[in-house]
């Protein structure tokens, strides 16, 4: 198993080009037309723009390394979010809205986890399922409304520095270290490998695939909690659309990024990549004054392209 | 043809029996949420709500038909609800610049049919997993039809086009007729066709498939883009029955279509199901959101329920399965 570990570490190398081109192409490009998009302050926005997407993209490439998919991870960081947005307003405590948002993140992940390790549901119908339970959930506790009033405690989390750092940036750095760590130099991270590239495997050396398997679920949620409290901050409101398609701005990092949708195997570093790639798309759109519509139909395109040379590459 | 092909293409006798069996629960459950809810409030059996469910249930039945067969073949079409609105906002601006209601049509079933056939295109040539390539088309959909209205709301279409979605003939809603039309048309292409025995022979062992000759890459193209150019036509209907087209009509419209294709016990593996069972699937939604409706509770709670009954009715068809194995 470590072995298959270590070829799955090397392999990816080869896959630098890819998502880096992909990158660069656009830096290059919007550079040439977008005026003010090489400015400091406009790069520097890019970056804290991307830090939700990034607490997203990291546990979505562990979903997708274990040949599953989340399709409620944007739902499920609305209704954090507004659960944030609730217990903040009732309790003025940051940590204790972090903990509402991140309880009620896990609980969904791991239902998701539940359904697709223990039931054997089909990731992308069981996700789908508690995409409408979460949108649903998020109507309900909103009575579709905005909640507004969000105490200093959590706003001024989106817009505090550290050393001189947005502290969104350095939440973000931090949580890749994390991912880094927990998936290239633990045993869970190997067994994530294994959960993608042999099941059989782990059940031979008498783990539990199941449970893994929900662990890895339960992560993608616990991260969609923290998520929800940047995105309460950063809009200084929760609304029951505020998450809309996040989702799908993940997915489309982790395959740009270069994780393969079919063989279970995942580079951490390309999702990062892949999470600027798609911020640097839609500021740049935005900057060239084309309505958010279009930015959300570029990366549509942007998924499928990635997607073709993903099933290009598998049978090459 | 060899022996796999006669096997595969034969209407699967041995299980006919059991499917019988599954469409009499449903319809057994049709008849039980229907006493519920006429005991629990009276004016559900009023003719004016019956008439109501059914013209419901054939807005979703639309959407649900074409995707059954996608379905059927082991495949997923999450694009349809984002389709229905681009091709709603696109025969609206027809019907309002030409003044013609059959060209705005024609363009509405079009515009929905060609969407399919891309969608065909990415699953097929492109080899990318369905759900995933029409969950891509989704967003692109999506971002087309935000841009294309720019917030704009079109409304106002001539008398005649309205009474599509909203007249009435010998007292029965016209989307009732068309919803018979439509079942009746599914299951004889489904049911009596060489190629609706193909598609099923697809979904139930694509390699074999394949192999016994059937031209798979067709087949597929052929049903994304019969799912794509349903989602046309129940664009029509909407845009005739609201009298109005935004860009926002169709976010609600593909869970409760899928919802409807999982109740009618098409399996999502494939190979196993009946333009018939997402009519009674159709209807079993439309009658617990009617139902939720009359007991006066939010449609806020809309999402919430539907999303429950898309994981029961894929965890009940698992189970089934698993036990007739």
């Amino acid at each position: 198993m470590r072995e298959a570990a270590v070829v799955s570490q090397s392999n990816p190398l080869q896959r630098i080009p890819g998502v880096a081109i992909v990158l660069g192409a656009l830096i290059v490009l919007f550079g040439a037309i977008a005026p003010g998009f090489l400015t400091p302050a406009n790069l520097s926005n890019v970056l804290v723009q991307s830090t939700i997407l990034t607490m997203l993209a990291l546990p979505m490439t562990l979903i997708i390394m274990t040949e599953g998919l989340d399709l409620s991870m944007g739902a499920v960081l609305t209704l954090t979010s507004l659960c944030v947005a609730i217990v903040s307003l009732a309790t003025k405590s940051m940590l204790l809205s972090l903990g509402a948002g991140v309880l009620v993140g896990a609980a969904f992940g791991t239902v998701n986890g539940w359904l697709v390790a223990i039931l054997g549901i089909p990731p992308f119908v069981a996700t789908l399922g508690t995409l409408g339970m979460a949108q649903g959930l998020s109507l309900i506790v909103s009575d579709g409304q905005s909640v507004v009033g969000i105490p200093h405690s959590v706003r001024d989390i989106y817009s505090a520095t550290l050393a001189g750092i947005p502290l969104p940036i350095v939440l973000a750095l931090v949580t890749y270290a994390a991912f880094h760590g927990l998936l290239y130099h633990t045993r869970f991270g190997t067994y994530v490998f294994a959960l993608g590239g042999n099941r059989e495997a782990l059940r031979y050396a008498g783990l539990s695939p199941d449970r893994l398997l929900i662990a890895v679920y339960a992560l993608g949620g616990i991260m969609a909690g923290i998520a929800g409290l940047l995105m309460t901050a950063r809009m200084n409101s929760g609304h029951p659309t505020a998450g809309l398609g996040l989702e799908f701005d993940a997915i489309a990092a982790v395959a740009v990024g270069g994780t393969s949708f079919e063989r279970g195997n995942g580079w951490l570093l390309g999702t990062l990549l892949g999470v600027l790639a798609v911020g640097v798309l839609r500021n740049g759109l935005n900057l060239i004054s084309l309505p958010s519509s279009v930015q959300v139909a570029s990366v549509g395109v942007l998924v499928i392209v990635a997607l073709f040379l993903d099933g290009l590459r598998s049978r090459t | 043809m060899t022996d796999i092909t006669k096997e595969a293409l034969s209407p699967p006798r041995s299980f006919l029996s059991r499917d019988a069996i599954q469409l009499f629960y449903r319809l057994l459950a049709v008849l039980l949420i229907c006493a519920v809810l006429a005991i629990l409030n009276g004016s559900f059996l009023s003719l004016g709500n019956i008439l109501n469910v059914l013209r419901q249930a054939s807005l979703t039945f639309f959407i649900a038909s074409g995707l059954t067969l996608v379905v059927l073949t082991a495949g997923l079409d999450l694009s349809v609800g984002a389709n229905v609105a681009l091709s709603a906002c696109i025969a609206g601006t027809v019907i309002h610049t030409t003044g013609s209601p059959a060209l705005g049509i024609l363009t509405g079933l079009a515009c929905g049919g060609i969407v399919g056939l891309l969608n065909g295109i990415m699953v097929t040539a492109l080899r990318i997993p369905s759900f995933i390539a029409t969950y891509g088309m989704l967003w692109v959909l999506n971002g087309l039809t935000y841009w294309y209205m720019a917030g704009e709301t079109l409304h106002g279409f001539p008398a005649g086009f309205r009474q599509i979605g909203s007249g009435y003939l010998f007292g029965l809603p016209i989307p009732v007729y068309l919803l018979l039309v439509f079942l009746g048309i599914g299951t004889l292409f489904a049911q009596r066709t060489i190629w609706g025995q193909e598609i099923y022979a697809i979904g139930a062992n694509p390699v074999a498939a394949r192999l016994s000759g059937i031209p798979v890459t067709r087949r597929l193209l052929l049903v994304y883009a019969v799912s794509g150019t349903m989602a046309g036509l129940a664009s029509i209907i909407f845009l005739s029955r609201l009298n109005s087209a935004e860009a926002d009509i169709g976010e609600s419209l593909t869970l409760p279509a899928i919802a409807a294709v999982l109740i009618g016990g098409t399996s999502l593996f494939g190979g196993v199901g009946t333009v018939f069972g997402t009519f009674i699937g159709a209807l079993i939604l439309t009658l617990v959101l009617n139902g939720m409706n009359l007991l006066s509770v939010s449609a806020n709670w809309q999402p919430l329920v539907t999303g429950i009954i898309v994981i029961l009715a894929v965890w009940l068809d698992m189970k089934t399965r698993r036990r007739a194995q």
